[in-house]
């Protein structure tokens, strides 16, 4: 439901500036989102130095460089560092990405991060991302089949497997359901986006057998159709993929089938 | 407190098994008011610094006259499923019960009201 105001203990604080290193000539400022829900403190923006000439030229690179060498207490997620795990996404410059795939020549300013939008914080730039994933469970992410089971493999056609290109590539970050207005208001119940373009990636495979089934489970106000084509999803998406797209062609199959 | 797991809390009562229609019928009307809405202007636009017998005897000729019914009808069709995304959108509980009556309620009221005045014109 829609709150237009924080709750108090949500207010963002000035913290702690932390001192410029030594002998550095190539600074740049960053400006993080820190809370741990350990010490009940409100939640602050923490001011970091990072020393360039002595750190890889992506944001993720410099959050590990701030954690290596000024301030070990700073958490967040990351794995693969090359865009493919998903784990760092966050909100970096006013827009939700992946901290390894955005470049701190990208921005101009003050670099200032902090947790993907609308999403409870676990500590620091780490969301709670339990709900999102159990939302990912409920498509049943996988091929469902009727027929059996065949003795090689289930075949599909050139053209048909073509079908799957810029769907199958999503890493689940969660950058584009927390960049989707109607994923804060109503994401206990709206799917939001990257469940979305999941669902219409197996409703599309032409091996999978329950695309009814799966049609009748997104039919719902809110399921399916709080999606407003707003496109933020499209905009923010880090592997330049299309929700908003994958959802129009849900819209469109639902239609077909009923009209 | 609720001991939910997470994928209960995800899948909630499950689909409405509703949405496509509403969906549907605000597409069509909105295709359907591309087309009235011209005509209705042109024929308002036609009527400005006219005479009130003029006016009069614009609206009782037959094309204006169906075509301010459509666009009323079809209009306020539209006005009650495009005030019904938003209720849905920030409204929950009872409030939004109260609120998709009262969107139901005020379009259909105005869309009678104006049906009335237009076959009092016409008629």
């Amino acid at each position: 439901m829609v709150q237009f105001t924080l709750p108090k203990n949500s207010t963002i604080r000035t913290g702690k500036t932390w001192p410029r290193p030594e002998g550095a000539k190539n600074v740049r400022k960053f400006l993080i989102y820190r809370w741990n829900p350990d010490d009940g403190q409100n939640p602050r923006v923490d001011t970091y130095f990072v020393d360039l000439d002595d750190c890889g030229p992506m944001v993720l690179d410099a959050l590990i460089w701030i954690k290596s060498k000024i301030d070990p207490t700073l958490t967040f997620r990351r794995s693969c560092r090359e865009g493919i795990c998903g784990s760092c996404a966050m909100n970096i410059d006013g827009g939700n990405t992946l901290a390894c795939l955005k470049g701190m020549d990208e921005i101009r300013g003050d670099v200032k991060i902090y947790p993907l939008p609308h999403m409870a914080v676990i500590k620091d730039l780490i969301p709670d991302l339990t709900h999102f994933y159990a939302q990912h469970a409920s498509i049943m992410p996988w091929l469902e089949t009727r027929t059996n089971r065949p003795a090689k493999e289930w075949r599909q056609s050139i053209e048909d497997r073509a079908k799957l290109d810029g769907l199958y590539e999503c890493v689940m970050c969660a950058s584009c359901s927390t960049a989707c207005p109607s994923y804060w208001w109503n994401g206990d119940k709206y799917l939001g986006p990257a469940a979305l373009l999941h669902a219409y990636r197996w409703i599309i495979d032409s091996r999978d057998e329950a695309t009814g089934e799966r049609l009748d489970q997104l039919e719902d106000p809110f399921k399916l159709y709080r999606c407003h084509t707003i496109m933020n999803c499209a905009k923010t998406c880090p592997k330049g993929l299309n929700p908003a797209k994958a959802i129009a062609e849900i819209k469109k199959m639902m239609v077909e089938r009923a009209v | 407190m609720r001991y939910l797991t997470d994928y209960k809390r995800a899948v909630g009562r499950g689909a409405g098994r509703t949405g496509t229609h509403h969906h549907w019928a605000l597409t069509v009307s909105a295709v359907g008011l591309a087309l009235l809405i011209p005509s209705f202007l042109w024929i308002v636009g036609s009527t400005l610094g006219k005479p009130q017998a003029e006016v009069m005897a614009t609206f009782a000729r037959p094309f204006p006259a169906i075509v301010t019914a459509l666009t009323l009808a079809v209009g306020m069709h539209h006005f009650r499923l495009g005030a019904a995304v938003w209720i849905d959108d920030y409204l929950r509980g009872t409030a939004r019960k109260a609120a998709l009556i009262a969107a139901a309620v005020f379009s259909y009221g105005a869309l009678a009201t104006g049906l009335f005045a237009l076959a009092r014109i016409a008629l």
